[in-house]
């Protein structure tokens, strides 16, 4: 059956949305790669790994306490946000009362829409002073975990819930007709069915966790070390780019665009690993 | 449809046109000319209020202000790139092919928190603060408290004065935060009973007198006040400035006299920075 007129237009403007879309990704990495090549030219990659300390105007670019910072932090907001997203979702969508459930999901996209300054804003004025009085100087990883988890919160509750809602009534009706208790179903029919969209709304999550830049700068107090404990201070890579590059020349620049590269890259890496994730078969 | 779109796009062309022969072939008076100012982002929000002022008063002039540093103020300037830099600093030994104009004084100011009973610290003091050999407050005559050090982001012009004055190397500096700009700095340091910090004189002073719990220490004896940096006693102060690479003439000159003149002293005030003396 050969397509129709319309249907070979439709694939050709498909095709190029596509194209473009791909080409977008190659071209930012094309152009991150560019801007840091000034300084990639004459400072050897491996002093990103092994310079004493991150001080590029004294040429130190030693970028790995940033790259833990950004790792911890993420990892730490997920901790804390999968279980209570995840827990969220189930609340709503299977032992809310219905009309409870509408407007506390309402809740939950509302807090998904608050800009993320405002966040920030709320972390530098309440929630760091108060750390601050458990142990000085109050903004830290903690702070800044504290903060990614409340804003990823919603991301990861929104899509659960959406997992949830594409198991197929078939299950629930095949669980209820097992005589399963509604807990019983839940863990041994209805989170094995939604494994992989948890999966990616998790990712997702970390994405966003990954990529916040205002919040974070406010409240993890931005020195740039490898952290000993919870209550120290840290820098993200995309706090180290937003604090620095309005003021940054030359090399200095291009370091922050090295920065900015070895972000995509392990966003990269990151979206790989879902994928690997989702590819695992469900059984149920 | 078709009409449409073609009646549309002779208009847009006849449009440009137009405009082009206009702006070309009219009276030197009414060419619009575009006056590009870019630099530090501490001068620039006064360079906005100063061009706006400006350009009621010349209504054939534009004045585009962007930030970006006293580095790329002072780099615009000298490859062309802007008509007039801006740089809140003086300029260094490796820029002395450039012209620079002071159009208003900033002073940079150690502050604490309110609920600190220290009233003040000497140089060497601070210097020991920063760089990690005082550790806590009990040390200088305060509470059993550990110092909570705040630091500038590297690249700030604030961090360049304090660390030239203090005889540092930002290398050897301790901190346990880095903030951005001014008002970040102040909410850190109302925020934390134990923080030390420093920000620009008249940001801090303004604040202090309105009930944001910071106090302003005073540096070699001298207290630190708009006042004081007035009168250049004040040690830690800096000079806010415009860079040319030649000669001002036309209308770079009519703009650079006029903001230093003592017509925008009230805006130069309302930024809390410091007129300088006419």
């Amino acid at each position: 059956m050969s397509l129709s007129h319309t249907d070979k237009n439709l694939t050709f403007v498909l095709r190029l949305c596509a194209l473009i879309s791909a080409a977008v990704v190659i071209l930012i990495l094309v152009f991150l790669l560019k801007e840091s090549w000034p300084v990639l030219k004459h400072v050897s990659i491996t002093r990103f790994i092994s310079d004493a300390s991150w001080h590029p105007a004294q040429s130190l670019y030693n970028i790995t306490p940033m790259l833990s910072a950004t790792l911890l932090s993420t990892f730490g907001a997920l901790l804390l946000a999968t279980p209570l997203g995840i827990a969220s979702a189930l609340f709503s969508r299977y032992y809310a009362p219905p009309a409870l459930a509408a407007w506390y999901r309402r809740l939950i996209e509302l807090l998904a829409g608050i800009p993320s300054v405002v966040y920030g804003l709320w972390g530098l004025t309440t929630l760091a002073p108060l750390i601050g009085q458990l142990h000085p100087p109050g903004v830290s990883l903690l702070t800044a975990i504290l903060v990614l988890a409340l804003m990823i919160l919603p991301t990861v509750a929104l899509t659960v819930e959406s997992a949830l809602l594409a198991v197929p009534a078939a299950y629930h009706q095949g669980a209820a007709a097992l005589g399963l208790t509604r807990w019983g179903m839940i863990k041994g029919v209805i989170l094995p069915a939604a494994h992989s969209g948890i999966t990616s709304g998790t990712m997702l999550a970390a994405g966003r966790a990954i990529g916040e830049t205002m919040a974070v700068l406010m409240v993890a107090g931005n020195v740039v070390q490898h952290p000993h404990s919870l209550f120290d201070s840290v820098r993200t890579l995309t706090a180290n780019i937003a604090l620095e590059m309005s003021y940054a020349m030359g090399d200095h620049r291009a370091a922050l665009f090295v920065s900015g590269l070895a972000l995509m890259l392990m966003v990269l890496l990151l979206v790989s690993m879902a994928e690997v994730f989702k590819r695992r078969p469900v059984y149920v | 449809m078709k009409k449409l779109s073609l009646f549309a796009i002779i208009l847009i062309i006849s449009a440009t046109a137009w405009s082009y022969f206009k702006t070309n072939t009219g009276q030197p008076d009414n060419v619009i000319k575009k006056l590009t100012l870019t630099g530090s982002s501490t001068v620039a929000p006064l360079a906005s209020e100063i061009g706006k002022r400006f350009e009621s008063l010349y209504p054939n002039v534009r004045v585009d202000v962007q930030t970006g540093g006293s580095s790329r103020g002072v780099n615009d300037a000298r490859t062309g790139l802007a008509n007039i830099g801006m740089a809140s600093r003086a300029l260094k030994d490796n820029e002395t092919d450039l012209l620079s104009f002071t159009i208003a004084m900033d002073g940079i100011s150690m502050i604490i928190n309110q609920a600190n009973p220290i009233s003040s610290l000497d140089k060497q003091q601070i210097i020991a603060i920063y760089t990690g050999k005082i550790v806590n407050w009990q040390q200088v005559g305060g509470n059993n408290a550990p110092i909570t050090v705040v630091n500038k982001a590297e690249g700030r012009s604030t961090l360049e004065l304090f660390l030239h004055h203090f005889g540092l190397k930002n290398t050897a500096i301790k901190p346990h935060v880095i903030i951005g700009d001014n008002q970040q700095g102040i909410k850190t340091v109302s925020g934390n009973p134990d923080a030390i910090g420093y920000v620009s004189v008249g940001a801090a002073e303004y604040e202090a007198t309105h009930d944001v719990p910071i106090k302003l220490l005073p540096l070699d004896g001298v207290v630190a006040s708009v006042e004081n940096v007035r009168n250049h006693t004040f040690p830690l102060s800096r000079p806010l400035n415009l860079v040319m690479r030649e000669t001002p003439s036309g209308i770079e000159k009519i703009f650079i006299d006029f903001a230093s003149s003592a017509q925008v002293n009230d805006l130069i005030e309302a930024q809390y920075f410091v007129p300088v003396a006419h």
